[in-house]
């Protein structure tokens, strides 16, 4: 590792993968390649996940860093608190309804106490809920005390029309955001798979009568696609390691790895849950069988791009690294591209993307911010 | 040009910057942080005061703060370089989870024995907190930011220049010692400048304190100088709301703020002079 951190390598984030792999190796850290460990752990949103894989191999740490690694850790229990009491807050608004409110990403995680939530750091809850129940959802929601974020008529329409989710809605009290979707990805989008078996296949948790947890496979499936057509990839390596989690946790059960391709094919998503099983495999060694993406690849009836392979391998770089590399650029430019090319047919895509960087030279910049 | 680690209490950082008012800023207020020794050292922030680039580098130059190649905040005009180094520096150590409760206040302290006053702006606790450090000779831990400790409930010291606003600044250019920095003109405080910290205050930079005083000053224009002793339940949920990160610390900050005034005694002073507010200072802790 280089000494300084202006000479950081644009790989700075090989040494970050290998101390998550292997935590025996931080042992060897200089107080300089903790430094970096460190800072490049924090870009990647890794450094809550470094702390429990570095305590759970009881690293001696020294003091400075350790300071950092123990607070974001705390603050990783403190969000899933957060989350839990959120939970609660959602099955009271939602109980009388009667129907199955199955949660997404995070909330899943920290709710069902899954290994990938521990040092995890939570953003926006999402929760997925039958289409035909939308309604009444957002009604008893609003009853609850969560208004809609976005007011712009037109970005009410893009999300109710052409999206998969409800625009974000923020509780009053608590300023915590929600997402509610009623099925995986945009309404227009290309796949566009019918969430039911999901919501059907959803476990109940203990304690709530509406609140589910999705079944491993679909939790992996969900993780997967969501990281393939989001087309912003702040927290892509974060995503991927989440992913590694979700793969690790599930291949406790002997048929996970059919009960995947079974749903994979199912949600016909197939092509992306065989990319995101690749580059998960490729990049950060999980332990997927190659028979899992060939099946997978044969399913979908193609194998899947190199050229895609390529891109996302740039792209799912930290932010700090990325900022420095100019085919990292290029490819995330392109992954968002493809990521609204995915999400709408075309003419409704110039459309919005004609509105936004129109909307966006209409904002004026926001002032200079010192704080304290 | 300046590219140097700096100790300053309790974060070690480097620091790069083009511009040489960093550079004197840095000569001027941290004389002894920049430590030779300390290469190779641990640092908890990199931070970069970067010229802003592009076109408007030309017509309007900027300062960009930039953390670790993230940029927290938008630039300030290129004359404010040193001083964005200062709130951005403070920005770090409010919100960047290093396991310490961090409170808005000015801690001052004598032997272990700290005083901590918690403000709203344009309370006047810098100046009171100037008047104290320059007046008194208590050691000044910060004019700022009150670092708590939550195993050991104790003080960190983040002994920096004390940031002077508006009618303040001619008040304590006045008291003797004090010696002020550049003043910059029209920021979002208005004008602003700096009083460095007096050398023993900054040679004790290592030693934690203990709370024993929590004090909430007024200053009220034409006031009859007023003291009440407050319960420590109040003093509480008054600190609580000017503290930054006590929602993210959860359980653990609401133990360390319990046991911070465990020992203390609370007031709320108003008063109308400096003078006056020392008297009731000295009522208090005398």
């Amino acid at each position: 590792m280089p000494s300084r951190a202006d000479s950081m390598s644009l790989n700075a984030s090989a040494p970050l993968i290998a101390i998550l792999k292997d935590p025996g190796s931080a042992r060897r850290l200089s107080d300089d390649n903790w430094s970096e460990l460190i800072a490049s752990a924090r870009a990647a949103n890794l450094l809550g996940l470094l702390a429990v894989r570095l305590r759970q191999a009881n690293i001696p740490l020294p003091r400075p860093p350790r300071r950092h690694l123990d607070a974001v850790a705390q603050l990783s229990e403190r969000q899933c608190q957060s989350v839990r009491w959120e939970i609660h807050c959602l099955q009271r608004a939602l109980g009388s309804l009667r129907v199955p409110v199955v949660l997404l990403k995070g909330a899943a995680y920290a709710m069902s106490d899954h290994p990938v939530s521990h040092g995890r750091l939570f953003g926006d809850i999402d929760i997925l809920v039958p289409r035909e129940a939308i309604g009444d959802v957002e009604l008893r929601l609003m009853i609850a005390g969560w208004t809609s974020g976005k007011s712009d008529a037109y970005d009410q329409r893009y999300y109710r029309q052409w999206m998969h989710e409800l625009p974000p809605m923020v509780n009053v009290r608590r300023g915590t955001v929600l997402d509610v979707h009623h099925t995986i990805l945009p309404l227009t989008s290309r796949h566009a798979p019918d969430a039911r078996p999901i919501i059907e296949a959803a476990r109940p948790l203990d304690g709530f009568t509406s609140i589910r947890v999705p079944r491993a496979e679909h939790l992996l499936i969900h993780s997967i696609v969501h990281l393939l057509h989001d087309g912003e990839l702040p927290n892509g390596l974060r995503d991927l390691f989440d992913i590694d989690g979700l793969i690790r946790a599930g291949t406790r059960a002997p048929d996970f790895w059919q009960r995947v391709e079974a749903a994979a094919t199912e949600l016909g998503l197939a092509a992306p849950t065989a990319l995101g099983l690749t580059l998960a495999l490729q990049l950060i060694g999980s332990p997927v069988p190659p028979e899992t993406i060939e099946r997978l690849h044969l399913r979908a009836g193609k194998a899947s791009s190199p050229l895609l392979h390529w891109l996302y391998r740039q792209a799912l770089r930290p932010d700090n690294e990325v900022e420095r590399d100019v085919g990292a650029r290029i490819a995330r430019s392109v992954i968002y591209l493809r990521a609204h090319w995915l999400r709408m047919p075309a003419h409704l895509l110039a459309r919005h993307l004609l509105y936004k960087s129109a909307a966006r030279l209409r904002k004026t910049e926001g002032s200079a911010a010192g704080a304290a | 040009m300046i590219d140097t680690t700096l100790r300053i209490a309790p974060v070690t950082l480097r620091l790069r910057s083009p511009f040489r008012s960093v550079r004197a800023h840095v000569d001027l207020f941290y004389p002894d942080a920049i430590d030779t020794r300390r290469t190779g050292a641990f640092t908890d922030f990199d931070i970069h005061i970067a010229r802003g680039a592009g076109m408007r580098a030309w017509l309007r130059p900027q300062a960009q703060f930039l953390l670790d190649h993230g940029e927290p905040f938008l630039p300030l005009p290129a004359a404010q370089a040193a001083a964005l180094f200062e709130w951005g520096l403070n920005w770090c150590l409010a919100t960047r989870p290093l396991g310490y409760l961090v409170i808005h206040a000015a801690v001052v302290a004598q032997d272990g024995d700290a005083l901590v006053m918690p403000g709203v702006p344009g309370a006047g606790k810098s100046t009171l907190c100037a008047a104290l450090t320059f007046l008194k000779g208590w050691r000044l831990l910060s004019d700022e930011l009150a670092i708590l400790e939550p195993e050991t409930a104790r003080l960190h010291p983040n002994p920096r220049p004390i940031c002077l606003k508006n009618a303040s600044i001619d008040i304590v250019g006045a008291f003797p010692g004090a010696r002020l920095g550049p003043v910059y003109q029209d920021t979002r405080k208005g004008t602003v400048t700096h009083a460095a910290p007096p050398s023993q205050s900054r040679a004790m930079a290592e030693k934690t304190a203990r709370c024993r005083w929590v004090v909430f000053p007024r200053y009220v224009p034409g006031a009859a100088p007023c003291c009440d002793e407050i319960g420590r339940a109040e003093a509480f949920v008054r600190i609580a709301e000017q503290s930054f990160n006590r929602d993210r610390m959860g359980e653990t900050g609401f133990h360390a703020l319990c046991a911070m005034l465990d020992e203390a005694r609370c007031f709320e002073i108003a008063y109308d002079s400096t003078e006056r507010a020392l008297e009731l200072i000295d009522a208090i802790t005398g």
